[in-house]
């Protein structure tokens, strides 16, 4: 038995069209194994199967064949009580794309408590819950507001609050940022960043920006459907030739350091995920050779 | 900043604002009722009476109040006219030779008619829309007719319903003015026209905007489900409805103002709706 916390064998999973003949695989047998309190960024292009993976992690779909396990539970090949089924989602939260369309109740306090309403917390620690989550994403002096009042950045945060509020393990963000400006975004993965290294929340940021995925302990890419690569931002990044097939560019300074490799500068190191590691590896170069 | 500010919700801080929903929901109802107690005009006297009282006490314009009566007004003028014309009392007032004979038993039920209406309308509308927020009404129905649930009625799922539609009203009106002015940009014409142009002009806003309706529709139904919903069943509540001591007083004031009325039927003077 796999210790690890999110643990998939040949995952698949298929649409089916309105006729109910043809089918649409989107997602042909993913493995992987995820540990717990880990950062993976999930990078794809448009219509790679990324989302439908993510989907497929809290039973928002279900996996046409495959295994799935999470925390050591069995989520496939049975029937699940629906009583499994809630407690899977408590344990997996998910923060959409649009920040419209995943808030509930018409002020931020009381979306924010829907969650954990919906579990049957009782009060006090209800209110404890929702005060707790709305400072963890510092919303605080939001809770009386009407969400669509609230920039993207802050109604994402207020999703996101709502995740936080259930006390989950691990949070799938399915391109969270993808519709927010650059100050919601970097809010949005301030919070992220937050929860996972303060909190141990097992993250998975579902994204197509390189420059998100960079900031991931692993990143894993995903490409018709199945799993391309597997490893970490530098061993990724690397590769840039194989991510181009894929759709994908590899971020600006990653794509500096290969231009100057490819121009005869041989530049050592493999810290090109970042632009800090970019930057000490040119200066590096230039010192030894001085 | 609490209170959706659409609808007819006059945001002040009033006694009857700080009415609990559901005590305010069981007013409104009581009020009703009054008014079709009052027979005299003794009655109709502190029906309107209380009117006045009630929008001094909620601190609504009167203007505002007044304004509220107009789409009924078409209604009002109706059942007067019906009620002079076609009424048979024993004062005419009128002329012997006249067709038309207009009675002293019309005029008066003529006017009891629109005073009844009107403070029917007034009174809901202080009791409910102008001072309770509608998502307030909301939860005051889910508390009030949970005992529906006893007959399988889904009354957790209709305020469900009404919530998420509040919910949604302004991100929908927002949309639709982005659609307006996409297809305005476009050279879309909303304004001219005969009335079948104009409609019909509005059909390439209606179906884009149902169509992201329902996609949005998709998507909060899988956050929901993210967010572990199931119904009504065993859910907590964060912001529970307490009943406090001014809110039954209140409810008693309304019940003794209709038993006034009871007595001012028995004892009271002037004309008698028979």
């Amino acid at each position: 038995m796999s210790e690890a916390y999110i643990h998939t064998e040949e995952l698949c999973f298929s649409y089916v069209d309105a006729d109910g003949r043809s089918e649409n695989r989107a997602l042909n047998g993913i493995s992987v194994d995820i540990q717990k309190g880990e950062y993976v960024a999930v990078l794809g292009h448009n219509g790679s199967g990324k989302s439908t993976f993510a989907k497929l992690l809290n039973l928002i779909l279900e996996p046409t064949s495959g295994r799935l396990v999470i925390d050591g539970v069995e989520m496939t090949g049975r029937e699940l009580s629906d009583e499994e089924v809630l407690q899977l989602r408590r344990k997996v939260g998910m923060v959409f794309q649009n920040p419209d369309n995943q808030l509930v109740a018409t002020i931020v306090e009381e979306d924010v408590a829907f969650g954990p309403e919906n579990l049957g917390v009782p009060h006090p620690e209800l209110r404890e819950r929702v005060d707790g989550a709305l400072s963890a994403v510092d919303m605080t002096d939001f809770a009386q507001h009407e969400p669509h009042r609230l920039s993207g950045g802050q109604k994402q945060r207020v999703a996101i609050a709502g995740i936080i509020a259930m006390m989950p393990e691990c949070i799938i963000f399915d391109e969270s940022t993808a519709m927010l400006d650059p100050i919601g975004r970097k809010e949005v993965l301030d919070a992220i960043r937050m929860l996972n290294r303060e909190r141990g929340i097992t993250v998975l940021n579902i994204t197509h920006y390189m420059n998100e995925a960079a900031m991931a302990d692993r990143i894993l890419v995903i490409s018709d459907g199945r799993l391309l690569m597997d490893g970490t931002p530098d061993e990724i990044f690397a590769r840039r030739d194989e991510l181009q097939e894929a759709g994908l560019e590899v971020p600006q300074c990653a794509a500096l350091i290969h231009r100057l490799r490819e121009a005869g500068i041989p530049i050592e190191g493999d810290r090109i995920s970042t632009v800090e590691g970019c930057a000490d590896m040119i200066v590096d170069y230039f010192q030894k050779r001085a | 900043m609490k209170g959706v500010a659409f609808g007819q919700y006059y945001a002040a801080e009033s006694p009857i604002h700080r009415l609990d929903p559901r005590a305010k929901v069981i007013m409104a109802i009581l009020y009703i009722v009054c008014t079709f107690l009052c027979k005299n005009l003794a009655g109709f006297i502190a029906l309107v009476a209380s009117a006045l009282l009630l929008t001094l006490f909620s601190k609504i314009p009167l203007r505002l109040i007044l304004r509220s009566l107009r789409p009924i007004l078409v209604i009002i003028i109706f059942t007067s006219i019906i009620n002079v014309f076609m009424t048979r009392g024993e004062v005419l007032l009128t002329p012997e030779s006249w067709k038309i004979k207009i009675y002293a038993e019309g005029l008066w039920n003529a006017l009891f008619m629109i005073l009844r209406i009107s403070i029917l309308i007034i009174g809901t509308g202080i009791f409910l829309t102008y001072t309770t927020t509608p998502i307030a009404l909301t939860d005051a129905l889910e508390y009030l007719l949970s005992p529906l649930k006893v007959f399988k009625a889904p009354v957790h799922d209709f305020a469900m319903m009404m919530t998420i539609a509040l919910r949604f009203i302004p991100t929908l009106t927002e949309e639709t003015e982005k659609i307006m002015n996409a297809q305005k940009a476009r050279g879309a014409d909303f304004t001219t026209g005969s009335l079948i142009k104009r409609a019909k002009a509005l059909i390439p806003i209606l179906i884009p905007l149902f169509v992201s309706a329902f996609n949005r529709a998709f998507d909060l139904a899988s956050a929901m489900e993210c967010r572990c919903y199931h119904g009504g069943k065993g859910r907590t509540r964060l912001n529970v409805l307490h009943y406090r001591a001014v809110d039954f007083v209140a409810m008693m004031l309304v019940v003794a103002f209709g038993v006034g009325l009871f007595f001012l039927n028995r004892y009271g003077f002037g004309y008698t709706l028979s």
